[in-house]
């Protein structure tokens, strides 16, 4: 039996737009639920005074400096050699069978737990190289853990850029390394600071690879060789342990905002850099 | 003939990968002279073009045989500056393709890549290549609006502007009036024709009116021969092939 192409389209405009509308609902549901019972915590003396009793009660201050810094170590580790293992994958080198196991290798790690990172870290950069439970083997394990996304987004970036910008380039004297700097890297920036923003995002609110190697002390850390909790961290203990739901769903919309936040400037930075270029 | 070959092409043949795009080609570029490469579509004009300057080592798997001599010295020779000889024989595109910059600073893009920073030398030549390419007038009270925001006859003089900036010797063009209307093709054909003066250029163009309207030498190419080549007024009325012959009154091609 044939059915008319007129309710073929209809069901499939049916199908996509609840599978959308699915997707909005879930995002918007979690989110509310999350603000609902955390806003009420949420104030500017919760974010900026030290927890007591466990964080039982008080702010949570120093899982605030923990969520901060460990993202920004991460990115400035992980942004350089990202991009600099694009440009050299796209620039400097043919297509070839090495190149081609280098990418599979990066997808490859691109798709492993992040457990499996923070297990990694842990006898790594917390044992081997004693580090200690730090910001600093928190921030390189989750520099390893981005690593991949940044590399994959420069690299389609970079190849975005018309092949002709290149060409002039070159006509004009320039140097494959001038090339890159002058042209390639500003009209690749957009879609790097994309994949940047995506992996601000994915550490952010990570936990398994952080409680294996920035560990989970309350205290006020005073440089990266301290151990140091994250807000996820500290909601997942908040919450596991009972010590405060209330206190955990207050961390959680902290946390929820910052994300949020992340994405939204994101967004900004990249129609700044759109409308710029046209 | 006594006029000294700027470039002098010998024995070429470029292979891309197994496919033999030039067959021992042989010709001269004459200083402060058109040279224009005609033929039909596909038959190695840009490919011959782009040995000039090398742009060639740039696609993956083209191998090149023979001798491409600039002023006696072969650019293929082992060693040569592959920088330096994009500065002396510079290129305009098919396509203008200014780069997503202001006009300033597309103009002196290459003198900055030279290590040229100081603003008032920049600006000085700015102007004066701009004048060059018969764009300062336009341009001269927008040096920092986008490239792109100017028209496309526009973008191609501002492309020939930022390639004056580098002051070549030799100016290699493939079809750069593809993408313009007539009126903004007649503006370029003049402009060649004033650079000369102090250019050697060498043109690709499918336009055999073109051809004959700007330059003094024309080679017809076919399946990656050069066919014949010679003095374009000899070339046009007199051929001495019957292929040239046939492609010139247009029973071919
Ligand atoms: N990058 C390339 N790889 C392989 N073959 C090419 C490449 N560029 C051009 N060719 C081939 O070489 C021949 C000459 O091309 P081209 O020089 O562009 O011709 P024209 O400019 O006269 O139209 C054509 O058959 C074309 O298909
Ligand atoms: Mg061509």
């Amino acid at each position: 039996m044939r059915v008319h192409p007129r309710y073929t389209q209809k069901a499939a405009l049916a199908l996509l737009g609840g599978a959308t509308l699915l997707t909005v609902a879930v995002l918007v549901f979690i989110i509310f639920f999350v603000l609902e019972k955390g806003l009420p915590v949420l104030s500017l003396s919760f974010l900026f005074t030290n927890p007591q009793d466990m964080g039982r009660a008080g702010g949570i201050l120093p899982t605030l400096i923990g969520t901060v810094a460990l993202p920004v170590l991460a990115l400035a580790i992980a942004t350089p050699l990202g991009v600099g293992t694009a440009v050299y994958l796209t620039e400097y080198t043919r297509e070839s069978g090495l190149t081609k196991v280098i990418r599979f290798g990066t997808d490859c790690l691109a798709g492993i737990p992040s457990i499996i990172f923070g297990l990694f870290g842990f006898i790594f950069f917390v044992t081997v190289l004693r580090l200690g439970w730090s910001i600093l083997s928190g921030g390189l394990t989750l520099a390893f853990m981005v690593l991949p996304t940044i590399i994959r987004t420069s690299e389609e970036a970079i190849k975005a850029v018309p092949a002709s910008y290149r060409e002039v380039s070159f006509s004009l004297g320039a140097t494959r390394w001038q090339t890159v700097r002058k042209v390639i890297l500003p009209n690749a920036l957009p879609g790097i600071v994309t994949g940047v923003m995506l992996g601000i995002g994915r550490s952010i609110g990570e936990t398994a690879a952080v409680i294996f190697t920035a560990g989970s002390s309350l205290r006020m850390p005073h440089s990266v060789f301290d151990s140091v909790r994250t807000m996820s961290v500290h909601f997942y203990i908040l919450a596991r342990e009972g010590i405060s739901n209330q206190n955990a769903y207050g961390t959680a919309a902290a946390l929820i905002i910052a994300v949020l936040a992340v994405n939204l400037t994101a967004y900004w930075l990249m129609n700044r850099f759109i409308a710029r270029r046209s | 003939m006594t006029e000294s070959a700027k470039v002098d092409i010998q024995g070429l043949d470029l292979f891309y990968g197994r496919f033999q795009a030039l067959k021992s080609v042989t010709m001269a570029v004459r200083e402060r002279k058109i040279t224009a490469l005609i033929g039909p579509s596909g038959c190695g004009k840009s490919t011959l073009l782009r040995c000039l300057n090398r742009m060639n080592d740039l696609i993956a798997g083209a191998k090149v045989r023979g001798r491409v001599l600039l002023d006696g010295r072969d650019v293929y020779r082992p060693g040569a500056d592959v920088d330096e000889l994009r500065k002396r024989v510079g290129m305009v595109f098919q396509r203008p393709n200014p780069f997503p910059l202001s006009i300033f600073d597309n103009v002196v893009y290459g003198m900055r890549v030279a290590g040229t920073h100081n603003r008032g030398r920049l600006r000085e030549a700015a102007e004066s290549s701009l004048r060059g390419a018969w764009l300062w007038d336009q341009a001269k009270d927008r040096l920092d609006r986008s490239a792109l925001a100017l028209p496309l006859d526009q973008q191609q003089r501002l492309c020939i502007a930022r390639l004056l900036a580098v002051e070549p010797e030799v100016i290699l063009m493939d079809e750069p009036c593809s993408a313009l209307d007539p009126i903004a093709t007649g503006k370029i054909e003049e402009l060649m024709l004033d650079l000369k003066e102090r250019y050697t250029i060498a043109i690709v163009t499918h336009n055999m009116q073109q051809a004959a309207r700007v330059s003094d030498f024309s080679g017809y190419m076919l399946l990656g021969e050069m066919v014949e080549y010679g003095s374009t007024g000899k070339l046009f009325t007199r051929p001495e092939k019957k292929l040239t012959e046939d492609y010139i009154s247009g029973r071919f091609g």
